[in-house]
């Protein structure tokens, strides 16, 4: 692989949301990093923390209830949390771009496709109206669509062209950074692979970095360089593609892959993980998988087990010495 | 085998503004007693729209249904009353499937005491071990479904739609909303259910592996038209018509090992309202030809493997 | 997540509801206040220190003072003591207008909205009618048509805000009928009425609530204004849309005449408003406790 160029690294970050009844630790110290051209997966379940950690990086954390209670978010070695909001806009948008998971809401009813692309354009890149019209023309070809349909309103498009549209916005101004909260969650298989496939296509043409959101591992397997796993607002397993796919090391990764149907497979029975996701106003003493956990002790009942590097850049949370057998 | 469920040229239109929708569109198929039947489609294939007119939550355009052999396309008030104590429906969503201002107890013994016919003594005890037996705690007796997380209220659902032990049950997307070990543990319980039980199954999902696991046969829908049906192992080693080829070459596989050829499909879905006559996939197919446009209807291609595509042995040669 | 209330035996939706309402600052605020100017009113007799049609013709538009700590009008009558009787005509009509049109909205509204179809179709085409004239208009036409008092007043703003409640309730209930549990309750035989009084209306009235609090007060003002053109509660009783009306020659030189009762309407407007929202915020389920 070419030399790794740092772009954006996420420190010890930890967000809580706050009503008067109670605090929710929704993210609690998660640190990781993207680099130039790669793609990070950070994959959970509903309530992980997943997109809490995408809103946090794009600052558009609703204050109140949420308040960062810590760490730093370092993009081209500029720590975001601390940054005034002016500069922040600069970045959003521009720099960053983030897609969301339903492209239903996403888009405004009462403008046409095109005029919403382009309106990024000229925000950010201060050119004339007629530019930004030959851009978003432009980027709609790019994403799959005629340019004869700039003029058509989201209404007249099926879902998975308006998540088409959402990616030409989100990458208008070619951003080194895209967000993608589950971006094809809301679509049908054949759509969706039709958009995952885009989606690599573009990254490569335009070099962009892609943190992608998703509780799907094989859509995982097929886009990312990268995962984490995230479980109750901390990454219990993080490593290449290959480590995790080839040597999970977490009970809960295991779980999770055990827990999976099997196409080919003739499992008379799946392995459902026990228990419930703890609640995260609520989290267990020590570590945080242990009342699910098959693997158990007093120790970690206790004590919360830091990420512990077991192999070149591949690091869990767990004490457990043998991986094997799980 | 007793044939359970039979349904023979089931059709289920809607008016809409730009004609009829053709929501389920002479659709046949049989379900034998204490087997899962899968039927799988993308959104807005009509699988949910079927499932429903199956257990009569929607009449019927046009065609036949028969339960136990027994006519039951059109039944009158009272006939239906007693069929529905048969057939039940587990829903998709467990947030909008239960009502949010009735505790646990209320929603699971609300059909027992509906049937009038059970003692208050006996409701409480056959819900006491309803409860038991789809895992649900005792003091959840009186939560609220807002107190409780997805697989939880799932769990209600499955006992309200099981209680009265009804011998057919719709499972609409049962499992959809839940995360990967929740999905697990709710799949565990209803196959535990059906071998204890013998209860017959017709399982609508979207996801492939899911119904994969839990069907005996399967069922392809594309816009309103059953296009391939055949056991489900046989599906997956050996898919036919090209769409069910591309449906399963589009899923994301969990392992990166493995190397496919996947189908990307062009162009767009065409509209189930007032649709031509033909293929409704021949938009989207790369095999489509001129002959594509006159109507197709499943053949056997042999052992029950049945296809609804004209091309099918030139494709598959 | 384990809280201890669930072991325990079942609470009603209603004890829940009034907790929580409870815990609502601004709605108690509400409550209370509105819970003293209803208690002033029925108790106007006793505590008032006048009666609401003595005059006194050598006092007429003195300002607030210790005799008469509101002042009085242009007949010299006691505004403090008026505005206590005056509460009882503008509550009762106000309340009880909204009371019956609230029954028969929402029951005509439930019934549209969950059989459709034909039944739909006539309801709401019988209320385009009766709404395609303005409310106020309406209740003009038909306090003039039954002739002035008190009874034709109510009668005539129960008649105009039916409609309100209909179109909400039937909104409402749409709403919630397509919800999965709907279809649930029909596929375990429950009845039609058990279908639209348990599972739908339950979980589509909140927004009613809301709409009937701020009625009231809708239907206190229009009452006013029917008194205003001599068409609701006859003189010499008090009412408090009447006394702004009869107050309005003056109000340049002794504002005091129209400050007050046209104060007491507002702070009873906005304590309503504030229990409404109280009450819709209290009575969804979803809300934490």
């Amino acid at each position: 692989m070419e030399s790794k160029e740092l772009l954006l690294s996420v420190k010890e970050l930890a967000v809580s949301y706050r009503t008067s009844e109670e605090i929710v630790r929704a993210v609690n110290g998660v640190s990781f990093s993207v680099n130039r051209k790669e793609t990070l997966g950070l994959v959970g379940e509903t309530g992980a923390g997943k997109t809490t950690i995408a809103k946090a990086i794009m600052s558009i954390l609703p204050d109140p209830p949420a308040s960062v209670d810590g760490g730093e978010i370092l993009f081209e070695e500029n720590d975001l949390l601390h940054m005034p909001e002016k500069e922040i806009r600069k970045i959003r948008g521009k720099k960053i771009s983030m897609i969301f998971q339903d492209p239903m809401t996403a888009l405004n009813p009462v403008f046409t496709v095109g005029d919403q692309i382009a309106e990024g354009i000229r925000i950010h890149e201060n050119v004339s109206r007629k530019e930004s019209e030959e851009r978003a023309k432009a980027m709609l070809e790019m994403v799959g669509i005629p340019s004869s349909r700039y003029g058509e309103y989201p209404h007249q498009f099926s879902g998975g062209m308006k998540q088409r549209v959402v990616i030409a916005i989100a990458l208008s101004c070619n951003p080194e950074l895209l967000i993608a909260d589950e971006p094809t969650t809301a679509l049908d298989v054949t759509i969706q692979a039709q958009v995952l496939e885009m989606i690599g296509n573009l990254k490569e043409q335009m070099g962009t970095a892609m943190i992608l959101i998703t509780h799907d591992l094989g859509i995982v397997a097929e886009v990312c360089d990268n995962v984490a796993v995230v479980y109750a607002g901390e990454i219990v397993e993080m490593g290449s593609k290959e480590d995790l796919f080839d040597r999970p090391a977490h009970p809960y990764t295991n779980g999770l892959f055990a827990a999976l149907p099997s196409l080919a497979g003739d499992q008379k029975r799946l392995k459902p993980i026990k228990g419930l996701t703890p609640n995260p106003a609520n989290l267990p003493e020590g570590c945080k998988f242990w009342p699910r956990c098959p693997y158990a002790t007093e120790e970690c009942r206790q004590e919360n087990p830091g990420l512990r590097e077991i192999g070149p850049g591949h690091f869990s949370r767990c004490t457990r010495k043998s991986q094997e057998g799980c | 085998m007793e044939r359970l469920l039979e349904v023979q040229h089931l059709k289920k239109y809607f008016k809409t503004p730009g004609g009829m929708l053709h929501a389920v569109d002479d659709v046949s198929f049989h379900i034998e007693k204490g087997k899962t039947v899968g039927i799988v489609g993308e959104s807005g294939c009509g699988k949910s729209t079927l499932g429903r007119t199956l257990i009569h939550l929607l009449e019927s355009t046009d065609g036949k249904i028969y339960f136990h052999g027994e006519d039951i396309t059109h039944v009158d008030k009272h006939k239906l009353r007693k069929l529905r104590e048969h057939m039940q429906i587990i829903f998709q969503d467990p947030f909008s499937s239960l009502n949010p201002r009735m505790t646990t107890v209320e929603t699971i013994e609300e059909p027992l005491r509906l049937t009038g016919r059970y003692g208050k003594e006996e409701i409480r005890e056959l819900t006491r071990k309803m409860m038991e037996t789809v895992g649900l705690d005792e003091r959840l007796y009186h939560a609220y479904p807002h107190e409780l997380d997805g697989g939880r209220r799932q769990r209600i659902g499955i006992a309200r739609a099981l209680i009265l032990n009804p011998e057919f049950v719709v499972c609409d997307e049962p499992v959809s909303a839940l995360d990967v070990s929740i999905q697990a543990q709710i799949l565990n319980l209803m196959q535990d259910l059906q071998e204890e039980r013998n209860f017959t199954y017709v399982f609508i999902t979207h996801d492939l592996s899911v119904v994969r696991h839990i069907s005996d046969e399967i069922c392809v829908m594309y816009l309103g038209q059953m296009i391939e049906k055949c056991g489900a192992k046989e599906l997956f080693e050996n898919p036919l018509h090209p769409y069910t080829k591309a449906l399963l070459s589009a899923i994301p596989i969990p392992d990166i090992h493995v190397k496919r050829n996947r189908i990307i499909l062009k162009g767009e879905i065409t509209s189930p309202v007032e649709p031509k006559p033909g293929c409704r996939f021949a938009a989207r197919c790369p095999y489509c030809r001129e002959e594509c446009s006159i109507p197709q209807s499943l053949q056997d291609m042999g052992e029950g493997h049945m296809v609804a595509c004209g091309r099918v042995k030139e494709i598959n040669r | 997540m384990t809280k201890e209330r669930k072991t325990a035996k079942k609470e009603s939706m209603f004890r829940l509801t009034f907790e929580r309402l409870m815990r609502n600052k601004m709605a108690i605020a509400g409550l209370i206040f509105l819970g003293i100017v209803v208690l002033m009113a029925l108790a106007a007799p006793v505590i008032a220190p006048y009666s609401y049609e003595e005059q006194d013709l050598f006092n007429t538009l003195k300002g607030p003072s210790g005799e008469h700590i509101f002042g009085t009008d242009n007949l010299g009558r006691d505004i403090f003591s008026r505005i206590l009787y005056g509460g009882r005509n503008s509550l009762i009509i106000g309340f009880v207008s909204v009371g019956i049109s609230a029954v028969i909205g929402v029951v005509l509204g439930a019934v549209a909205g969950y059989y459709g179809g034909k039944v739909d179709m006539v309801i709401m085409r019988l209320l385009d009618v009766l709404q395609s004239v303005p409310a106020i208009l309406l209740a003009i036409a038909i306090a003039a048509t039954m002739g002035p008092g008190f009874k034709n007043c109510i009668i005539a703003l129960t008649v105009s805000s039916v409609p309100g409640f209909v179109r909400m309730t039937r909104a409402s209930c749409m709403n919630v009928q397509g919800l999965e549990y709907v279809e649930a309750a029909r596929s375990i035989n429950a009845r039609e009425s058990r279908i639209i009084f348990k599972h739908i209306l339950p979980n589509a009235i909140s927004p009613i609530f809301v709409h009937a609090t701020m009625s009231v007060a809708t239907a206190i003002l229009t009452s006013a204004s029917l008194s205003f053109i001599g068409l609701g509660v006859q003189p010499p009783a008090a009412e408090w849309g009447a006394m702004l009306a009869e107050g309005r020659n003056y109000i340049r030189g002794y504002s005091h005449i129209v400050i007050f009762p046209g104060l007491t309407i507002m702070l009873v407007v906005l304590s309503l408003n504030m229990l409404g929202d109280g009450l819709r915020d209290a009575m969804d389920p979803r809300l934490k406790n």
